[in-house]
């Protein structure tokens, strides 16, 4: 009896013995084009190829500009690095959704949208967050240059056979409480490094009940519980969701590929290394307080105090990230004051992501000592948005309306904190310095950072009066 | 990639848990499309303030750890990110061994590529590993991963374990792309007989 990662494993394995990982097909690279350019130059180096260009899909995320795009760069060197992975995909082959592309968008937004990520494949991709793909029932997870450039030269992978482990969350989430709350729990229930050498499977009511972009935050920020990936199985969300879209097989094949991924689940007795169940109604809206993503308290309490700090070395760690954070110990959510909020990232920036925003921003304008900036996942969400409407209602509110990227989710663009700012952020991150150097990060769902824009500090969005 | 048999070095302890990838190496320095040259950024915004000038009571920067070769570190280490920059700033840095009780998944992985050693040993051990590198000076650990073990001068030994693959691999210097072309074979075959729905892409 299998899990559904068991199966997903036995299906791609090329070669096997014992004492040795297993060499598993990838079916599915995407990449980008700041951990490339070295694995490119191994090709070159070694006089190797890409085997499957066809499999290989790249676009412009991370460094880019994300705005006035149509001009020269004001980075010279994130540029060049732009330049490389254009050249690299010409030379190699490689499709690339260029700036100028209505696909373009975060790797991790564009490759659900373009229908390449599919149930029951192995998808990599040089950045830790491909545990998003998860959300289709494929097994999919971060590599690094020297993976990146073994799947160039092989399309396959060594890897050794991660745990099982199951979180259930069943129940009805309450109002106001979000996919990325249900994770920022998760997170905190079982800590950053809680699923080290684990694949999670996220099953129960709740993620049933989850649309597929919450089924992708959820998934998104498996690997900040340490997980190598993060599934969930896929059903007929999933398969409403990927029909039509570009890269799916259609009509006889498309039948075929749905009686497949219809048998991508669990078996009822197959047994987990691990089980964690949280029940829904027990969650409220999470706000991060401190510099690991586990470090989170619910809205409506306080942030902790030194003393509920489980032993010495997390005391140490409390410190530290009052210290960093400037907050006080105990000090109540509701009072800690933002200078700037961003909406976007891999992990929230889809069109679900910006309706929820727009609804609490509705009719309101943000507080004057707040600057503020929504960044779409991908063009095309981008396009959406403004054809929904939403777009007018961010702008109205004061918001900067952005191009894709991943913009202030890691700064490496001109999208970024100065010192001391503190930031309602929906991306993953909270560590030191992750949106500029001495940046205060506090990680929330959409609602919650537009909240906290409009008032100027954090507020218990199922409070929230709503201009509908 | 560089073998690595055994190495004797000076440790450094930088005692922290949850130490990210961000904070090895921060992300203004990812844009080079170089692999070298990075070791000059490594953990860049705690060794230096925001002028640039080095900060004296960061341990990496206390003369007596100088030139060390062995970082002792906390649990989870290389969490975040998957930049494989990390273990890179870290080798050109000189540092051939990483000691925590536990390491993130895709870190670990990517220093073994880079050939850096990442060891795993008990807190307890590490605890008191860090009180010697903080007391005696130039305390300095041996690793000797042809027989799995790690020692000082001092009377302290312990065996660590590796995956035995992976710890072939090592010794050896092994390059991972030419091990697996070895099975071009098989990796044809998988391809040929899987369903033309299956090996997709192409939206037809």
């Amino acid at each position: 009896m299998k899990t559904l990662y068991d199966k997903i494993w036995d299906a791609h394995i090329v070669h096997e013995e014992t004492g040795k990982p297993a060499l598993l097909y990838v079916d599915l690279h995407l990449i980008h084009e700041v951990t490339t350019p070295q694995a490119f130059a191994g090709l070159r180096l070694a006089n190797r190829k890409v085997r499957r260009p066809d499999l290989t899909f790249a676009t412009l995320d991370h460094a880019i500009p994300t705005i006035d795009r149509n001009l020269p760069f004001n980075d010279k060197i994130a540029e060049k690095q732009v330049e490389a992975l254009r050249k690299n995909c010409e030379e190699f082959g490689i499709k690339l959704f260029d700036l100028d592309r209505i696909e373009q968008g975060i790797i991790h937004v564009f490759g659900p949208e373009q229908g390449l990520v599919q149930p029951g494949q192995t998808i990599v991709c040089g950045d830790s967050h491909t545990s998003t793909h998860g959300a289709f029932g494929a097994l999919a997870f971060g590599i690094g240059t020297s993976e990146v450039e073994h799947v160039f030269a092989t399309q396959t992978l060594p890897q050794s056979r991660s745990k099982n482990m199951l979180i259930k969350v069943e129940g009805e989430l309450p109002f106001g409480v979000t996919a990325k709350d249900v994770i920022l729990a998760i997170i905190n229930e079982i800590g950053t490094d809680g699923a080290t050498g684990y694949v999670i499977e996220y099953a129960g009511a709740v993620f049933e009940n989850l649309s597929m972009e919450g089924r992708m935050t959820v998934c998104n920020m498996s690997i900040e519980a340490g997980a190598r990936a993060g599934l969930i199985a896929p059903d007929e969300k999933t398969f409403e969701y990927l029909k039509d879209k570009p890269f799916v097989p259609k009509g006889k094949n498309w039948e075929k590929a749905v009686e497949y991924w219809q048998t991508l689940k669990t078996d009822d007795d197959a047994k987990f290394d691990k089980v964690v169940e949280i029940e829904a109604e027990t969650l409220a809206p999470f706000v991060t307080w401190g510099t690991s993503p586990g470090m989170s308290v619910k809205v409506s309490e306080n942030v902790p105090d030194l003393t509920d700090a489980k032993n010495e070395t997390e005391r140490k760690s409390f410190e530290r990230a009052f210290e960093y954070m400037a907050l006080n110990p105990a000090q109540k959510v509701e009072e800690i004051e933002i200078d700037r909020a961003f909406i976007g990232s891999c992990t929230n920036s889809r069109i679900e992501d910006l309706r929820e925003a727009a609804k609490v921003i509705k009719g309101y304008k943000i507080n004057e000592k707040v600057s503020a900036m929504i960044v779409p996942g991908s063009m095309q969400i981008k396009k959406q948005a403004e054809e929904e409407g939403l777009a007018q209602i961010f702008v109205d509110a004061g918001f900067e309306w952005r191009d894709a990227g991943c913009s202030m989710c890691l700064a490496m663009n001109e999208d970024i904190l100065q010192s001391g700012e503190r930031c309602a952020s929906t991306s993953n991150r909270n560590f030191e310095g992750r949106q500029g150097r001495g940046g205060r990060t506090h990680l929330v769902s959409p609602s919650m950072a537009a909240a906290a824009a409009i008032a100027g500090h954090f507020v218990d969005v199922r409070n929230w009066k709503f201009n509908d | 990639m560089n073998n690595f048999i055994k190495h004797k070095g000076l440790v450094v302890p930088l005692y922290r848990a949850n130490i990210d990838t961000d904070q090895i190496i921060p992300k203004q320095f990812l844009k080079s499309i170089e692999r070298t040259g990075f070791g000059q950024f490594l953990f860049y915004d705690w060794r230096f303030d925001e002028n640039g000038v080095e900060k004296t009571d960061f341990v990496l920067n206390q003369p007596r750890y100088k030139n060390a070769s062995i970082l002792l570190t906390g649990k989870n280490f290389g969490c975040g990110s998957s930049r494989e920059h990390a273990p890179w700033s870290l080798e050109d840095f000189g540092f051939r061994v990483v000691i925590a009780s536990a390491f993130a998944d895709i870190f670990y992985n990517n220093c073994l590529k880079v050939g850096i050693l990442p060891v795993v040993l008990d807190e307890e051990v590490i605890a008191e590993s860090v009180r010697k590198a903080e007391t005696v000076e130039d305390y300095q650990l041996t690793i000797d991963l042809e027989n799995c073990k790690i020692f000082d001068e001092h009377g302290f030994e312990t065996a660590f374990s590796i995956d035995d693959f992976r710890r072939y691999c090592l010794l050896n210097g092994l390059d991972d792309i030419g091990l697996t072309l070895q099975y071009e074979t098989e990796i044809a075959d998988f391809e040929n007989t899987r369903p033309g729905w299956k090996n997709f892409a192409r939206g037809t």
